[in-house]
């Protein structure tokens, strides 16, 4: 009975409304859902005006809770003088080299712990230990074995981004479904190829939400790194507005740093979309 | 041709699935395995397949003994098994990826045609009905040109309407190459409608029952009086209870 109802429930809608004779295309988005992006705005910028305004009539005091405008003035004068650019730039090559690091090392361990069962009994318990300690606790260690410059700061990084990276991809590995990988040995199909055509798109979906965690890992690693000592970075500008006592520059900083993750994350996400397409999931029939 | 000797199979876990199971099948022979889950029907089948191992005995396609999957056989399994990731046409491609570009072109096309998929090959698996599914995963099955079609109850999962419409289909598409086609499933009617011989299997261990041979033209009329009385007969055999088969005859 339940056969019937899914036969005849919306997969067969589907296909009524598509065309029948083009390729496969995503329906356009409609004009609506173009600006609906804007309702995500209208809170923050709400709370943005409040802000200003309560600054202006000094509920806030400005040693401690500075203006929007005043912080946009700091930023405006970071900018002019090219500082910021520096900052930013340095900050975003370590979490990207960082990130390519522990990402490049993740992927070679979740496939090998995901596919292989004896480099799972091998290699996942002592991973799974090491993924026990608070990756901050590395910090010391680090810095007494790689100095205080890039290299600790970068490895640092990389850790972080390891495993949420490894744990999702071992796990997609596992989780694919046998009754796919069967099909691609009923056709004979060597390891290397059965991997290719089979394992790697079916863990796809697992392996994107790895990469975006660990990123978002990496961009909590890189102030940890740059406020232990740097000289340069967006986490440098946080002690330094600390210690001199600049409140408008942290915040500056920490508006920074959300805009510098969100738009690294959008870049994976809108790659793992674009790849995703074939996805049959509750969100593909909402975008 | 089909040579199944003295099949043996015991689980990891101790469980006896089949004993004793010895069965020739002949080139464009079309036979059903029957009997009530549990009975060992679809782990013949998958042994047939290369897929699992016979504990003792052996499965020899043209009189070569299988440890893996056998070129000349293509499977139907009870799911579609879809790649989800891959449209219709690259689904049905998934076993010709040794042939040049132009031929597996070719065949795919002529294949879709075949099982009337021509207009849907660049849906993506996600957009197809359940039955228009299995018909992808046929034409996959038939696209290397298998001489033996093994079929693992794969129309239980449509609708009563779909899953006749596509026995007629599949008796079309045979027409074609006459492959050898050994059909597991659990709807008696499907098995009288479609098969030359129907091998009624019995647990457990599954043992082979008895066989019953279908002299009978096809296609077949579902009311047809003789087919009725075998029905009867079959599922009085099976100790069907009568839950059960209400339930088979919905």
């Amino acid at each position: 009975m339940s056969n019937f109802l899914k036969t005849n429930g919306s997969k067969s809608a589907a296909i009524s409304t598509a065309s029948a004779t083009r390729p496969y295309r995503p329906p356009k988005r409609r004009r609506a859902a173009r600006h609906q992006w804007a309702i995500g705005l209208i809170i923050p910028i709400t709370l943005l005006v409040l802000w200003e305004l309560l600054s202006r009539v000094g509920v806030f005091p400005p040693n401690l809770l500075p203006a929007p405008s005043a912080i946009a003035s700091t930023l405006w004068s970071l900018t002019v003088t090219g500082e910021l650019v520096e900052h930013i730039g340095i900050t975003v090559f370590r979490v990207l080299l960082g990130f390519l690091i522990g990402a490049g090392l993740a992927t070679v361990f979740g496939a090998l712990t995901g596919y292989s069962r004896f480099a799972h009994q091998l290699l996942d318990p002592l991973l799974q230990a090491l993924r026990s300690i608070p990756s901050l606790a590395w910090v010391p260690l680090f810095i007494l074995w790689l100095g205080i410059y890039e290299t600790s700061k970068v490895s640092l990084i990389a850790v972080g981004v390891f495993f949420p990276v490894y744990l999702n991809l071992m796990s997609g590995i596992q989780n694919v479904d046998r009754k796919l990988v069967e099909v691609g040995q009923v056709y004979r199909l060597n390891q290397l190829k059965l991997i290719g055509r089979v394992f790697l798109p079916a863990t796809l979906p697992a392996y994107i939400v790895g990469l975006r965690s660990g990123l978002g890992l990496g961009w909590m690693f890189v102030v940890a790194a740059e406020i232990m000592g740097a000289s340069k970075g967006l986490g440098f500008l946080l002690v330094d507005g600390q210690t001199t006592g600049r409140p408008d520059i942290i915040i500056a900083s920490i508006l920074l740093f959300a805009v510098l993750g969100k738009l690294t994350d959008a870049v994976v996400a809108s790659a793992g979309k674009r790849l995703l397409r074939w996805q049959d999931s509750y969100s593909s029939h909402h975008q | 041709m089909l040579h199944i000797e003295t099949v043996y199979k015991q689980f990891d876990n101790g469980f006896v699935a089949l004993e004793d199971v010895n069965l020739q099948v002949n080139p464009g022979e079309i036979v059903s395995l029957v009997g009530t889950s549990g009975c060992g029907k679809s782990t013949l089948l998958r042994i047939i397949a290369g897929l699992d191992k016979a504990t003792t005995g052996s499965v020899s396609i043209h009189h070569e003994v299988i440890n893996a999957p056998h070129p000349d056989v293509g499977i139907i399994f009870q799911e579609p098994r879809l790649m989800p990731w891959l449209t219709v046409q690259d689904n049905v491609r998934f076993g010709l990826e040794h042939l040049s570009r132009t031929d597996s072109d070719a065949i795919t096309a002529a294949t879709l045609a075949k099982v009337g998929l021509s207009d849907f090959a660049h849906m993506l698996p996600r957009q197809l009905s359940g039955g228009m599914a299995q018909r992808v995963a046929i034409a996959r099955a038939l696209v290397t040109k298998p001489s033996i079609l093994l079929l693992d109850e794969p129309f239980s999962a449509l609708d009563a309407f779909t899953r006749t419409k596509l026995q007629d289909h599949l008796l079309h598409i045979w027409e074609y190459d006459r492959p050898t086609m050994m059909l597991v499933t659990h709807d008696i009617e499907e098995a009288l409608v479609l098969s030359d011989r129907i091998i009624v299997l019995r647990g457990n261990p599954g043992r082979i029952h008895r066989t019953v041979t279908l002299d009978l033209p096809r296609p077949r009329k579902r009311t047809n009086t003789t087919l009725q009385q075998w029905k009867e007969r079959l599922l009085t055999e099976l100790d069907v209870s009568m839950a059960e088969r209400s339930l088979a005859e919905i």
